[in-house]
């Protein structure tokens, strides 16, 4: 049984992901103002970061990480409902890119695992 | 590193500070770089050990050296020198021996052992015989770019080094939308890579936006005018700033971002080139991917005021 970033399609799909998601993310009024940065590039650069871990890719996330990358957001105001929106854009962009519901809730999953780290609880 | 060497006061050339310039090369005798330091060099370059100071940030004693410039840097002779207008001049340079470069991609222009500065390459080696052709814009509190406006004269010996930089046209995706945009002497990377495009028969339409105060600033206007009508695919819309009495009716009153934004609500598919001060890049970058433009379709080169 393949893994679950095999099967989604490896680093090829996190970059394709990255695109959809990030893009989603700067429109969505919601969550945009965390994700504010003139620098896209680095952004973007995180944010396959965070989509390769989701994916259950190689990665070297750790909670500790988690909590002190979040922790000046947390202080602005970040919390459980902007985690909610960010699950359902990642479960959209992975819709648009054809992949399976059960593959979506185990990213959603992922994801769902960081939720205490992210929000430093 | 290159902060605490220029405290202690060694000399070390340097412009940018930002990695692009490739200005502050060094050498490795001894130890192990941070992940980063040689980012950006070509792979020979990165075997000798050579990496950039500002980029450097040693975790532990590193044993370091200047290396040798000649190795690194073509002689070259000034083989042309016009001033367009009051801020901008065409420079053209005969290098020593063949320099392999892709159109606008940037080199660092030395003055001498230690003065120099990053520009763009405006020639496509295929059409200008091999010579290196530069848009030089004369800054108010420049130190190099005065002397390049100003003083330097045909014959003059100069010396380059690179070429760096990925904002270059690939033949890759011929059937592509092309979108260029650029402010001032951001017209120069465009102006090689849209003849590139050209000359390798990109078959999507391009269209090039050059953005100015004033019209005097739009310094190819009649250049790039003579070449859209050669060229069905192509299409040029120049923007000033400011409305001046007898404008050339083709020239829009209009910022270049709002423009961009009018003009194009989707780019999806297409692939985006974008040069000029630094600002006006990132607000675009930012702007061409919302309009669907993929990142890695968005080639952008931000000038770096030294």
């Amino acid at each position: 049984m393949s893994s679950l970033y095999e099967r989604l399609g490896g680093e090829a799909a996190v970059d394709a992901a990255v695109d959809i998601f990030y893009r989603k993310v700067l429109m969505d009024e919601r969550v945009n103002e965390f994700f504010d940065d003139v620098d896209i590039e680095k952004q973007s650069a995180k944010q396959k970061g965070f989509l390769t871990m989701v994916f259950g890719g190689p990665n070297n996330y750790t909670g500790k990480d988690m909590r002190e990358g979040h922790k000046h957001l947390v202080d602005r105001g970040l919390n459980d409902s902007h985690v909610d929106a960010i699950i359902e854009l990642l479960g959209g962009t992975l819709k648009e890119l054809g992949v399976n519901d059960a593959d979506i809730a185990e990213v959603a999953g992922i994801a769902e695992s960081v939720r205490g780290d992210v929000l430093n609880r | 590193m290159l902060e605490t060497l220029l405290s202690a006061n060694c000399v070390v050339p340097n412009s940018c500070r930002a990695g692009v310039c490739q200005s502050c090369l060094m050498q490795l005798v001894k130890g192990q770089l941070n992940e980063g330091a040689q980012r950006g060099l070509k792979d020979s370059w990165q075997a000798q050990g050579l990496f950039l100071a500002c980029q450097c940030h040693p975790e532990q004693d590193l044993e370091i050296k200047l290396p040798a410039m000649d190795s690194l840097r073509m002689k070259c002779r000034v083989s042309k020198h016009s001033r367009l207008n009051a801020e901008v001049a065409v420079m053209r340079l005969q290098p020593k021996e063949r320099l392999e470069y892709r159109p606008g991609q940037h080199v660092t222009i030395w003055k001498d052992e230690l003065l120099g500065r990053s520009y763009s390459l405006a020639s496509v080696p295929a059409i200008d015989d091999d010579e290196l052709e530069f848009h030089i814009r004369r800054q108010p509190h420049g130190i190099l770019s005065p002397w390049l406006y100003e003083d330097i004269q045909v014959g003059d010996q100069l010396q380059v080094q690179g070429p760096g930089g990925e904002c270059f046209y690939t033949a890759s995706g011929s059937e592509q939308n092309l979108l260029l945009a650029g402010t001032g002497t951001g017209l120069a990377p465009l102006y090689g890579i849209l003849r590139d495009a050209l000359q390798q028969g990109h078959a999507g339409a391009i269209h090039l936006y050059h953005g100015a105060m004033h019209a005097d600033g739009l310094y190819l206007h009649e250049t790039l005018q003579q070449l859209a009508q050669i060229h069905q695919n192509l299409h040029y819309h120049p923007c000033v700033l400011n409305h001046e009495p007898g404008l050339d009716t083709l020239i829009r009153v209009e910022n270049l971002a709002d423009a961009l934004r009018r003009d194009w609500s989707s780019l999806q598919g297409w692939r985006v080139y974008l040069c000029g001060d630094e600002p006006f890049v990132n607000q675009q970058r930012k702007q061409c991917y919302l309009a669907g433009a993929r990142l890695q379709e968005i080639y952008a080169d931000a000038f770096i005021r030294a």
